[in-house]
């Protein structure tokens, strides 16, 4: 496969390798960033600090289970 | 819908919560058909021989750094004419995938260079605007994380983009109106492409795909900013309230 690629074919892996590393690293800084927010947003409402929208659901979903 | 409807932060995480899965699906679905056809199928080139395959990548990512900047100016006109949050969600997501296609293509680009033109860079009006390019996308996220206020930073972030723009038709017709050592537009010219459709279609196909990539991507970072000053919002009303407790 890489001799069909011919004398530069370093320099073609190359190309495709280092655009693999900058797309994947990209993809794993925005899933962490992701999971950390998504976590913060999970401690706030545990502490009682919601949104308007999620204390309506909440009560809603209250009243409808008493 | 309306498509103004989707402009609602609310709605577009609803939205795009069941739209990223499809969207994922379809952009590795047609890269990898592109690439497929690029390295199996698309021949060698007559004078480039087999280095001609590192077009596949480098074109997508360079068209795509101009396409995330310009995703950027639409997005600095409704932050600053409609002063719709979303507006200024999209500028900001968008900033460091646009910044990583355009260092991908920059770096591509070198890796062709040096097979084919005996040099890794030339200060050429091209590949010097497009480092302009990779700068201004630098120099926003940093001045977005220098100030604090979001609506704020967005405001200035969205002038910046806006003065930074002009750049764009200079990477364009840098080939055109300077002597440099890339040959001038070859897909998208008056007349018609100048490549050959067993290359061509290959082409357009990785572009499609890595179109569909960059878009998974700025969702993504859209619904991570959305979801940063929710938080954001949350701990300012959560401060308020401590202190006037305490008063």
């Amino acid at each position: 496969m890489i001799e069909a690629l011919g004398p530069h074919a370093g320099f073609i892996l190359a190309a495709y390798g280092v655009s693999a590393a900058i797309v994947a690293g990209l993809l794993v800084w925005i899933v962490l960033d992701g999971v950390s927010l998504r976590r913060q947003m999970r401690d706030l409402e545990v502490r009682g600090i919601r949104r308007r929208s999620a204390r309506k659901a909440a009560a809603n979903a209250a009243d409808v289970a008493s | 819908m309306a498509l103004l409807d989707l402009a609602n932060p609310t709605r577009f995480m609803s939205l795009t919560d069941r739209l990223l899965p499809w969207l994922w699906g379809a952009a590795l679905l047609v890269l990898g058909v592109g690439l497929y056809l690029a390295f199996f199928v698309a021949p060698a080139d007559y004078q480039q021989g087999e280095t001609v395959k590192i077009m596949f990548i480098h074109v997508p990512a360079a068209w795509l750094a101009m396409f995330g900047y310009g995703m950027m100016a639409a997005s600095a006109l409704g932050t600053l004419i409609w002063r719709h949050p979303l507006a200024d969600v999209a500028a900001k997501a968008t900033a460091p995938v646009g910044a990583a296609f355009t260092l991908m293509a920059l770096v591509t680009g070198s890796l062709w260079g040096k097979p084919m033109w005996g040099t890794w860079w030339e200060w050429d009006a091209r590949m010097t605007s497009v480092l302009i390019l990779f700068l201004m996308y630098l120099g926003l996220i940093a001045l977005w994380n220098a100030i604090e206020d979001p609506i704020k930073g967005g405001r200035v972030g969205a002038v910046l983009i806006l003065v930074g723009s002009v750049n764009l038709p200079i990477i364009k017709f840098s080939v055109d109106w300077w002597n440099t050592l890339h040959q001038p537009a070859s897909v998208f010219r008056m007349g018609g492409s100048t490549i050959d459709a067993s290359m061509l279609y290959p082409l357009l196909i990785c572009a499609i795909g890595a179109t569909l990539l960059f878009l998974a991507l700025s969702v993504m970072a859209m619904r991570n900013e959305i979801l940063r000053r929710r938080i954001r919002a949350l701990r300012l009303v959560a401060a308020a309230t401590t202190v006037g407790a305490q008063a």
